[in-house]
């Protein structure tokens, strides 16, 4: 029982993280229907940023994550800008190409400039671990599932209940008639992109005081799995991913619970492969039909 | 990914395949075998300095860069009468196995290298066999651990590949009887990196040679974090020690997991463990009863000369303590160093002969007999970290 209370522990923590970055992913894809690959490489940056201002400025941790956020909000709105911008009316193929180029770009940039040399990540907030009722929880698990919960409640208010997010919501359902009705449609856009990869970037500082080390190809295995858990949790869909990621992250630590550790990352390609077959838009997906 | 990974290996065998044909109708101007050196010995790198092996290139890189500055400085290699000095001609194989194949052919058709350093991960030292042999220029691996690498797929040795570090069975075994002897551990368990061949070769080998009891083997991907749950699976299971042979970057991260979760059985790992950066990730007051295999410890200063003028020259140049592989890199230059001062000639057949009879070379990790298999016979160490430090080191001969 204490196993399993401490396994679900390590699941929500890990799973916290895919929620944060399949947010970004799904919103992205929910407005311009673009899967972003570059988006773990945001996370990437982010984990970066927070390494270098709370190196170099002594930032503490609160003013590194939010910095984080806006630079990585910055940086995710350049992307759209110089990438995908140009490339919005172009078959949607390009545009994947164009993103998967792009998370090169940004891996081997950091790579050239800043080495591939892993880094330790500095440790603003000293680790205390409680034990409760025989489990150990850690203030970082406590924190990061903290600010999880609390952005994804922010982004769902976002959403639902300002005019920004109404625009979001009306040009990810059809961006022609939302431009017919004065909505500006590359200022939300680029707010959508703001949006994800302030996310990203919460989700790199968090990573990099967890676990205390980040690398410029840390984005690369969390961004696929991020992808995942938006697919599963309905792409499109907001309170899917988070849903979702919840889901992967505890799912492979249920898999490696019962020592199966050589099949975590099978399982969760094959429980994507399951839930495409039998939900194929995802568990909150709606289910539209294609108009002809 | 896999298949991804194999259509690319297929490509990079029809790559080598046209290389090769172009070479032999480039190559057939009949005179001496193999490459010669011009006013300079040109020495090629074939290094992982970028994509997921560069934190590893890189390192090694420095520790060829400084090798190749001193020998200059000291005014060069003796050749017969003159001394020539040393050009290094370095390219990146980007991690890839069909980029280090044509890497490879680059430096020896077109560069005209009469050696080569690198490449450090065993799968792209073993694309770059073929072009190797068939220009008859030997290359020297700093870190090509798997037992495989130097040998032909019928057991006799790859007449031109040859590397500076253990061989991954030697390493395996080694760590199988300290645990036995040293550590009186009757029940372990194993955590395998095994997205590399350096950790599964190694556990392969540790199993063959442990005699207790292995209570669980589980395994993880090089770029994991998170092994909380492995661990916490560990937690409640009867265990004296975990051998867990891998790369500081995910060790790192175990060690810190591990003693959190309350876990505080040694653990036993190999030399990729070997480097500042594992007590940095790891944190200073979880690194204690860690133990891992080496060919250099950096208490290796107090007794060796040159590793103590290695470790200064280093700490002078990068500010920093050197970690194993830069130490194994400067060995490699030294070695073709001394292959070509002993032959008399820096051609390149000549220091493939020069390194195959390679005896008693003193390098900075140890003292060095190659074997008739290419495998460098110098004495493992055992270091053992307490609050991240080095607090003890056991030989092991």
């Amino acid at each position: 029982m204490q196993t399993f209370g401490q396994q679900l522990i390590n699941g929500l923590s890990l799973g916290s993280i895919y929620a944060l970055l399949a947010l970004g992913y799904t919103m992205v894809y929910g407005i311009i229907k673009l899967i972003n690959f570059a988006h773990g490489d945001i996370y990437m940056l982010g984990a970066f940023w927070g390494y270098y201002v709370i190196n170099g400025l002594h930032f503490n941790f609160i003013f590194a994550m939010l910095s984080a956020m806006i630079f990585c909000a910055l940086v995710g709105v350049l992307i759209e800008y110089f990438a995908y911008r140009p490339l919005r009316h172009s078959p949607r193929i390009t545009a994947l190409i164009t993103a998967i180029g792009v998370s090169f770009l940004l891996e081997n940039t950091m790579t050239y400039f800043f080495s591939a040399n892993t880094r330790n990540f500095p440790q603003v907030i000293t680790t205390v671990t409680y034990h409760v009722l025989g489990l150990h929880i850690s203030n970082i698990q406590l924190l990061i599932l903290g600010t999880a919960c609390l952005l994804m409640l922010l982004l769902e208010i976002i959403i639902k209940r300002t005019k920004m997010g109404k625009a979001m919501r009306a040009v990810s359902v059809d961006p022609e008639a939302a431009q017919l009705v004065g909505i500006n449609l590359n200022h939300t856009i680029s707010f959508t992109f703001a949006l994800g990869s302030a996310m990203a970037g919460a989700a790199g500082v968090l990573i990099g005081l967890y676990y205390n080390s980040i690398d410029p190809l840390m984005g690369m295995t969390p961004g696929i799995k991020a992808f995942v858990a938006a697919v599963i949790g309905g792409i499109g869909s907001v309170p899917g991913a988070s849903v979702g990621g919840f889901l992967i992250g505890l799912l492979e630590t249920g898999v490696q619970a019962v020592g199966l550790s050589a099949y975590k990352d099978a399982v969760v390609y094959v429980v994507l492969i399951v839930i495409l077959l039998v939900l194929p838009a995802g568990i909150f997906g709606k289910k539209t039909k294609e108009k002809v | 990914m896999i298949k991804w990974q194999k259509t690319l290996l297929k490509l990079g065998a029809l790559a080598t395949v046209l290389t090769l044909a172009g070479c032999s109708t480039a190559k057939s101007n009949g005179s001496a075998q193999g490459n010669n050196p011009g006013k300079t010995i040109k020495i090629g790198v074939n290094m992982e300095l970028s994509g997921s092996a560069a934190g590893y290139g890189q390192q090694q890189k420095q520790g060829i860069q400084l090798a190749v500055n001193k020998i200059n400085q000291a005014g060069g290699i003796k050749v017969g009468q003159s001394k020539k000095k040393i050009q290094l001609v370095i390219r990146d194989n980007k991690t890839s196995n069909t980029t280090a194949a044509s890497v490879a052919a680059q430096l020896v058709n077109n560069d005209k290298v009469v050696a080569v350093v690198g490449p450090a991960a065993t799968n792209a030292g073993t694309a770059s066999i073929p072009n190797m042999t068939k220009a008859e220029v030997p290359s020297v691996s700093p870190s090509a651990t798997d037992p495989g690498y130097t040998l032909q797929k019928n057991g006799t040795v790859q007449k031109y590949i040859f590397r500076a570090c253990f061989q991954n069975n030697y390493q395996g075994s080694s760590a199988a009887t300290f645990m036995t002897k040293n550590l009186k551990a009757k029940n372990v368990a194993i955590l395998t990196d095994n997205s590399s061949d350096y950790g599964t070769g190694l556990t392969k080998a540790f199993k063959q040679s442990y005699t207790g009891k292995i209570v669980s083997s589980q395994t993880f991907q090089e770029g994991d974090k998170d092994f909380n749950a492995i661990l916490t699976a560990l937690k409640h299971k009867r265990i004296d020690a975990i051998y867990a042979p891998g790369y500081y970057s995910e060790l790192g991260l175990i060690i810190k997991q591990a003693r959190q979760a309350g876990i505080n059985v040694p653990i036993v790992g190999s030399d990729g463990m070997a480097d500042a950066k594992l007590t940095k990730i790891a944190g200073k007051a979880n690194t204690s009863n860690i133990y891992y295999t080496t060919p250099f410890s950096t208490k290796a200063g107090e007794t060796n000369a040159q590793a103590a003028s290695f470790l200064k020259a280093y700490r002078a140049k990068y500010h920093t303590t050197a970690p194993t592989f830069s130490a194994l890199a400067y060995d490699s230059v030294y070695m073709i160093k001394s292959a070509i001062e002993s032959e008399h000639s820096a051609n390149s057949v000549k220091i493939t002969t020069g390194l195959a009879h390679l005896k008693n070379f003193k390098g900075v990790t140890g003292t060095i007999t190659m074997n008739q298999h290419h495998n460098p016979e110098k004495s493992m160490v055992i270091e053992k970290l307490t609050n991240g430090r080095v607090s003890q080191a056991y030989t092991i001969k």
